[in-house]
Protein backbone atom coordinates (compact mmCIF):
# COMPACT_ATOMS: atom_id res chain seq x y z
CA UNK A 1 0.00 0.00 0.00
CA UNK A 2 1.13 3.40 -1.15
CA UNK A 3 1.36 6.81 0.62
CA UNK A 4 -0.50 9.34 -0.38
CA UNK A 5 1.38 12.68 -1.22
CA UNK A 6 -0.54 15.64 -2.36
CA UNK A 7 -0.92 19.36 -2.88
CA UNK A 8 -3.14 22.09 -3.21
CA UNK A 9 -3.21 25.05 -5.74
CA UNK A 10 -4.92 28.02 -3.99
CA UNK A 11 -6.99 30.51 -6.56
CA UNK A 12 -4.73 34.18 -4.56
CA UNK A 13 -7.29 36.64 -5.61
CA UNK A 14 -10.22 34.96 -5.18
CA UNK A 15 -9.44 33.78 -1.35
CA UNK A 16 -11.25 35.34 1.11
CA UNK A 17 -9.11 34.11 3.91
CA UNK A 18 -11.99 32.97 5.78
CA UNK A 19 -9.75 30.51 7.65
CA UNK A 20 -12.32 27.70 6.97
CA UNK A 21 -9.96 25.44 5.01
CA UNK A 22 -7.46 25.88 7.68
CA UNK A 23 -9.30 24.69 10.90
CA UNK A 24 -10.46 21.64 8.76
CA UNK A 25 -7.19 20.23 7.06
CA UNK A 26 -6.41 17.16 9.08
CA UNK A 27 -2.73 17.25 8.39
CA UNK A 28 -2.26 20.50 9.29
CA UNK A 29 -0.92 21.26 6.00
CA UNK A 30 -2.59 25.19 5.04
CA UNK A 31 -2.36 28.35 6.48
CA UNK A 32 -3.22 31.88 5.75
CA UNK A 33 -0.44 34.10 4.65
CA UNK A 34 1.33 37.38 6.15
CA UNK A 35 0.90 38.75 2.83
CA UNK A 36 -2.94 40.14 1.52
CA UNK A 37 -4.24 39.72 -1.90
CA UNK A 38 -5.80 42.65 -4.51
CA UNK A 39 -8.73 42.62 -2.14
CA UNK A 40 -6.46 42.77 1.08
CA UNK A 41 -7.69 39.20 2.32
CA UNK A 42 -4.24 36.91 3.20
CA UNK A 43 -5.02 33.96 1.24
CA UNK A 44 -4.39 30.24 2.12
CA UNK A 45 -1.08 28.39 1.04
CA UNK A 46 0.44 25.48 2.17
CA UNK A 47 2.80 26.17 4.80
CA UNK A 48 3.67 22.35 5.43
CA UNK A 49 3.20 21.11 1.91
CA UNK A 50 5.16 17.75 3.15
CA UNK A 51 2.26 16.53 5.27
CA UNK A 52 -0.07 16.91 2.58
CA UNK A 53 -2.25 13.96 1.79
CA UNK A 54 -4.82 14.95 -1.30
CA UNK A 55 -7.35 14.42 0.75
CA UNK A 56 -9.45 17.08 -0.87
CA UNK A 57 -11.28 18.11 2.61
CA UNK A 58 -10.19 21.85 1.87
CA UNK A 59 -11.16 21.96 -1.07
CA UNK A 60 -14.69 20.13 -0.43
CA UNK A 61 -15.33 23.48 2.27
CA UNK A 62 -14.21 26.04 0.46
CA UNK A 63 -17.33 28.14 0.16
CA UNK A 64 -15.58 29.95 -2.87
CA UNK A 65 -14.44 26.83 -4.31
CA UNK A 66 -10.96 28.34 -4.98
CA UNK A 67 -8.75 25.50 -4.16
CA UNK A 68 -7.37 22.41 -6.30
CA UNK A 69 -6.47 19.24 -5.23
CA UNK A 70 -3.64 16.98 -6.68
CA UNK A 71 -2.69 13.54 -5.24
CA UNK A 72 -0.15 11.02 -6.24
CA UNK A 73 0.69 7.04 -4.78
CA UNK A 74 4.34 6.79 -3.80
CA UNK B 1 8.63 14.12 -4.20
CA UNK B 2 8.68 17.53 -5.58
CA UNK B 3 5.51 19.88 -5.59
CA UNK B 4 5.64 20.50 -9.22
CA UNK B 5 5.68 16.26 -9.80
CA UNK B 6 2.60 16.19 -7.85
CA UNK B 7 0.99 19.16 -9.82
CA UNK B 8 0.09 17.72 -13.14
CA UNK B 9 -3.40 17.59 -14.85
CA UNK B 10 -3.13 13.85 -14.50
CA UNK B 11 -3.06 13.78 -10.83
CA UNK B 12 -5.95 16.11 -10.22
CA UNK B 13 -8.60 14.61 -7.57
CA UNK B 14 -10.40 17.80 -7.25
CA UNK B 15 -11.25 21.24 -8.30
CA UNK B 16 -14.52 23.36 -9.06
CA UNK B 17 -17.20 21.87 -11.13
CA UNK B 18 -17.28 23.79 -14.90
CA UNK B 19 -20.52 24.37 -14.23
CA UNK B 20 -19.74 27.26 -11.69
CA UNK B 21 -19.17 30.27 -13.29
CA UNK B 22 -15.05 32.17 -13.16
CA UNK B 23 -17.05 34.94 -11.65
CA UNK B 24 -15.75 35.55 -7.99
CA UNK B 25 -18.69 35.03 -5.79
CA UNK B 26 -20.32 37.59 -3.81
CA UNK B 27 -20.94 36.47 -0.70
CA UNK B 28 -18.67 37.20 2.81
CA UNK B 29 -15.96 35.32 3.43
CA UNK B 30 -16.74 32.11 5.15
CA UNK B 31 -20.37 32.40 3.51
CA UNK B 32 -21.92 28.60 3.52
CA UNK B 33 -23.60 29.92 0.26
CA UNK B 34 -20.79 29.07 -2.11
CA UNK B 35 -20.36 25.92 -0.57
CA UNK B 36 -24.37 24.99 -0.83
CA UNK B 37 -24.03 27.05 -4.80
CA UNK B 38 -20.85 24.14 -5.61
CA UNK B 39 -22.92 20.97 -4.25
CA UNK B 40 -25.79 21.33 -6.09
CA UNK B 41 -24.12 22.26 -9.61
CA UNK B 42 -21.81 19.13 -9.08
CA UNK B 43 -25.08 16.93 -8.30
CA UNK B 44 -26.62 18.41 -11.90
CA UNK B 45 -22.94 17.91 -13.47
CA UNK B 46 -23.14 14.05 -12.51
CA UNK B 47 -26.15 13.46 -13.27
CA UNK B 48 -25.78 14.94 -16.75
CA UNK B 49 -28.45 17.31 -16.64
CA UNK B 50 -26.97 20.74 -17.49
CA UNK B 51 -28.58 21.36 -20.76
CA UNK B 52 -32.16 20.17 -18.74
CA UNK B 53 -32.14 21.80 -15.13
CA UNK B 54 -33.89 25.52 -14.66
CA UNK B 55 -33.31 27.11 -11.44
CA UNK B 56 -34.71 29.95 -10.11
CA UNK B 57 -32.77 32.51 -7.95
CA UNK B 58 -34.59 34.12 -5.05
CA UNK B 59 -33.99 37.30 -3.43
CA UNK B 60 -31.56 38.01 -0.97
CA UNK B 61 -28.11 37.44 -0.56
CA UNK B 62 -27.72 34.51 -2.84
CA UNK B 63 -30.47 37.20 -5.83
CA UNK B 64 -27.24 36.93 -8.07
CA UNK B 65 -26.58 32.93 -8.04
CA UNK B 66 -26.99 33.25 -12.06
CA UNK B 67 -24.45 34.82 -12.10
CA UNK B 68 -22.48 31.90 -10.93
CA UNK B 69 -24.97 29.09 -12.21
CA UNK B 70 -23.58 28.44 -15.63
CA UNK B 71 -27.26 26.76 -16.35
CA UNK B 72 -30.52 28.12 -17.19
CA UNK B 73 -31.71 30.39 -14.82
CA UNK B 74 -34.43 32.90 -13.80
CA UNK B 75 -34.74 35.68 -10.67
CA UNK B 76 -38.71 35.00 -8.90
CA UNK B 77 -39.87 38.12 -6.83
CA UNK B 78 -39.38 37.96 -3.19
CA UNK B 79 -40.60 34.60 -1.82
CA UNK B 80 -42.38 33.76 -5.30
CA UNK B 81 -39.74 31.18 -6.43
CA UNK B 82 -42.19 28.06 -5.68
CA UNK B 83 -44.74 29.58 -7.96
CA UNK B 84 -42.34 30.43 -10.58
CA UNK B 85 -40.89 27.12 -10.00
CA UNK B 86 -44.85 25.44 -10.32
CA UNK B 87 -45.05 27.66 -14.14
CA UNK B 88 -42.10 26.67 -15.29
CA UNK B 89 -42.27 22.58 -14.04
CA UNK B 90 -46.08 22.64 -15.93
CA UNK B 91 -44.79 24.38 -18.47
CA UNK B 92 -41.85 22.10 -19.53
CA UNK B 93 -42.45 18.75 -17.60
CA UNK B 94 -39.38 16.93 -18.61
CA UNK B 95 -36.61 19.96 -17.37
CA UNK B 96 -35.27 19.60 -13.76
CA UNK B 97 -36.58 22.47 -12.01
CA UNK B 98 -35.01 24.16 -8.61
CA UNK B 99 -35.87 27.00 -6.73
CA UNK B 100 -32.66 28.35 -4.10
CA UNK B 101 -34.16 30.19 -1.39
CA UNK B 102 -32.97 31.75 2.17
CA UNK B 103 -34.45 31.97 4.90
CA UNK B 104 -36.21 35.31 4.68
CA UNK B 105 -37.35 33.90 1.40
CA UNK B 106 -38.93 31.03 1.85
CA UNK B 107 -39.72 31.11 5.18
CA UNK B 108 -41.39 34.70 5.94
CA UNK B 109 -42.79 36.56 2.76
CA UNK B 110 -42.85 32.84 0.74
CA UNK B 111 -44.69 31.20 3.40
CA UNK B 112 -47.77 31.12 1.22
CA UNK B 113 -46.05 29.97 -1.80
CA UNK B 114 -43.97 27.29 -0.15
CA UNK B 115 -46.63 25.68 1.87
CA UNK B 116 -48.97 25.93 -1.07
CA UNK B 117 -46.29 24.20 -3.66
CA UNK B 118 -45.61 21.91 -1.49
CA UNK B 119 -49.28 20.76 -0.46
CA UNK B 120 -49.82 20.73 -4.46
CA UNK B 121 -46.79 18.24 -4.67
CA UNK B 122 -45.42 20.20 -7.46
CA UNK B 123 -42.54 17.92 -8.78
CA UNK B 124 -39.82 20.69 -8.08
CA UNK B 125 -36.39 20.39 -5.68
CA UNK B 126 -36.50 23.34 -3.06
CA UNK B 127 -33.01 24.19 -1.67
CA UNK B 128 -33.10 25.96 1.33
CA UNK B 129 -30.62 27.60 3.22
CA UNK B 130 -31.29 28.68 6.64
CA UNK B 131 -29.20 31.30 8.50
CA UNK B 132 -31.44 32.28 11.00
CA UNK B 133 -31.02 36.20 9.77
CA UNK B 134 -32.15 38.22 7.15
CA UNK B 135 -28.36 38.46 5.64
CA UNK B 136 -28.62 40.97 2.40
CA UNK B 137 -30.30 43.69 4.25
CA UNK B 138 -28.08 43.91 7.67
CA UNK B 139 -29.00 41.79 10.14
CA UNK B 140 -32.64 41.53 11.18
CA UNK B 141 -34.48 39.19 13.02
CA UNK B 142 -36.19 36.06 10.52
CA UNK B 143 -38.84 33.76 11.65
CA UNK B 144 -35.99 31.19 11.71
CA UNK B 145 -33.97 33.30 14.06
CA UNK B 146 -33.47 31.63 17.42
CA UNK B 147 -34.44 32.70 20.78
CA UNK B 148 -32.61 34.77 22.62
CA UNK B 149 -30.33 35.61 19.40
CA UNK B 150 -29.44 39.15 18.85
CA UNK B 151 -29.97 40.86 15.64
CA UNK B 152 -30.06 44.42 14.13
CA UNK B 153 -33.96 44.62 14.81
CA UNK B 154 -33.66 42.33 18.34
CA UNK B 155 -30.57 43.91 20.33
CA UNK B 156 -31.55 42.58 22.86
CA UNK B 157 -31.99 38.99 21.80
CA UNK B 158 -35.06 37.38 20.26
CA UNK B 159 -38.04 37.51 22.68
CA UNK B 160 -40.41 34.34 22.32
CA UNK B 161 -42.81 36.20 24.20
CA UNK B 162 -43.70 38.69 21.75
CA UNK B 163 -42.00 37.77 19.04
CA UNK B 164 -42.82 34.32 18.85
CA UNK B 165 -41.01 31.06 17.94
CA UNK B 166 -38.58 30.61 15.65
CA UNK B 167 -40.78 28.85 12.77
CA UNK B 168 -39.50 24.78 11.80
CA UNK B 169 -40.34 25.49 8.23
CA UNK B 170 -38.85 21.89 6.99
CA UNK B 171 -40.60 20.06 9.71
CA UNK B 172 -43.95 21.79 9.15
CA UNK B 173 -44.05 20.99 5.14
CA UNK B 174 -42.77 17.41 5.27
CA UNK B 175 -46.25 16.93 7.10
CA UNK B 176 -48.22 17.88 3.78
CA UNK B 177 -48.49 15.16 1.70
CA UNK B 178 -47.49 16.50 -1.37
CA UNK B 179 -43.88 16.50 -0.20
CA UNK B 180 -41.61 13.13 -0.71
CA UNK B 181 -38.38 14.02 0.69
CA UNK B 182 -37.37 16.40 3.33
CA UNK B 183 -33.75 16.53 4.80
CA UNK B 184 -32.23 19.15 6.68
CA UNK B 185 -28.14 19.42 6.29
CA UNK B 186 -25.24 21.60 6.99
CA UNK B 187 -22.04 22.44 4.40
CA UNK B 188 -19.11 23.50 7.28
CA UNK B 189 -17.21 20.43 7.69
CA UNK B 190 -16.18 17.82 4.83
CA UNK B 191 -18.72 15.47 6.41
CA UNK B 192 -21.90 17.15 6.22
CA UNK B 193 -20.79 18.72 2.43
CA UNK B 194 -20.86 15.18 1.54
CA UNK B 195 -24.06 14.52 3.42
CA UNK B 196 -25.31 17.49 2.28
CA UNK B 197 -24.63 16.40 -1.19
CA UNK B 198 -26.12 13.27 -0.88
CA UNK B 199 -29.36 14.37 -0.20
CA UNK B 200 -29.75 16.84 -2.78
CA UNK B 201 -28.73 13.97 -5.46
CA UNK B 202 -31.54 12.41 -3.42
CA UNK B 203 -33.89 15.10 -4.04
CA UNK B 204 -32.84 15.51 -8.29
CA UNK B 205 -33.40 11.79 -8.17
CA UNK B 206 -36.58 11.88 -6.81
CA UNK B 207 -37.56 14.95 -9.44
CA UNK B 208 -36.51 12.59 -11.96
CA UNK B 209 -38.99 9.64 -11.23
CA UNK B 210 -41.49 12.45 -10.60
CA UNK B 211 -42.12 11.56 -7.10
CA UNK B 212 -43.12 14.86 -5.85
CA UNK B 213 -41.84 17.81 -3.85
CA UNK B 214 -38.66 17.25 -2.51
CA UNK B 215 -37.01 20.19 -0.03
CA UNK B 216 -33.29 19.97 1.61
CA UNK B 217 -32.70 22.37 3.86
CA UNK B 218 -29.06 23.52 4.39
CA UNK B 219 -28.58 25.42 8.12
CA UNK B 220 -25.73 27.76 7.15
CA UNK B 221 -23.77 30.47 9.12
CA UNK B 222 -24.24 34.32 8.60
CA UNK B 223 -20.96 35.75 10.00
CA UNK B 224 -21.30 39.30 9.23
CA UNK B 225 -25.23 39.32 10.51
CA UNK B 226 -23.75 37.24 13.80
CA UNK B 227 -20.96 39.46 13.94
CA UNK B 228 -18.64 36.63 14.38
CA UNK B 229 -15.63 35.69 12.47
CA UNK B 230 -16.32 32.93 10.15
CA UNK B 231 -14.62 30.19 11.80
CA UNK B 232 -16.04 31.58 15.13
CA UNK B 233 -19.83 31.53 13.38
CA UNK B 234 -19.73 27.60 12.68
CA UNK B 235 -18.73 26.61 16.15
CA UNK B 236 -21.68 29.17 16.98
CA UNK B 237 -23.95 27.31 14.56
CA UNK B 238 -22.95 23.98 16.24
CA UNK B 239 -23.60 24.90 19.46
CA UNK B 240 -26.95 26.80 19.15
CA UNK B 241 -28.79 26.14 15.82
CA UNK B 242 -27.86 22.61 15.60
CA UNK B 243 -29.94 21.73 19.08
CA UNK B 244 -33.15 23.68 17.50
CA UNK B 245 -32.61 22.67 14.04
CA UNK B 246 -31.30 19.01 14.32
CA UNK B 247 -29.61 17.55 11.07
CA UNK B 248 -30.88 14.62 9.42
CA UNK B 249 -33.64 13.27 7.10
CA UNK B 250 -37.38 14.07 8.23
CA UNK B 251 -39.12 12.79 5.50
CA UNK B 252 -37.80 10.26 3.21
CA UNK B 253 -39.78 8.14 0.65
CA UNK B 254 -43.03 9.85 1.94
CA UNK B 255 -42.34 8.56 5.49
CA UNK B 256 -41.76 10.94 7.91
CA UNK B 257 -39.16 9.45 10.33
CA UNK B 258 -39.14 9.52 14.01
CA UNK B 259 -42.85 9.09 14.37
Amino acid sequence: MGRAKGAIVVDIEKCKGCNICVVNCPTDVIELSKEVNGKGYPYAYMENPENCTGCANCALVCPDGVIEVYRVIV
Amino acid sequence: MDIKDIIKPENKVYSKTSLMTDNALSYCPGCGHGTAHRIVMEVIEEMGIAHDTIGVAPVGCSVLAYDFMDIDMTQAAHGRAPAVATGIKRLWPDKFVFTYQGDGDLAAIGTAETIHACNRGENIVIIFVNNGIYGMTGGQMAPTTLGGMKSSTSPFGRDIGTMGNPIKMTELVANLPGVYFASRQAVHKPSNVRKAKKAIRQAFENQKEKKGLSIVEIVSNCNSGWKMAPVQSNIWMEENMFPYYPLGDIKVDDVILGK
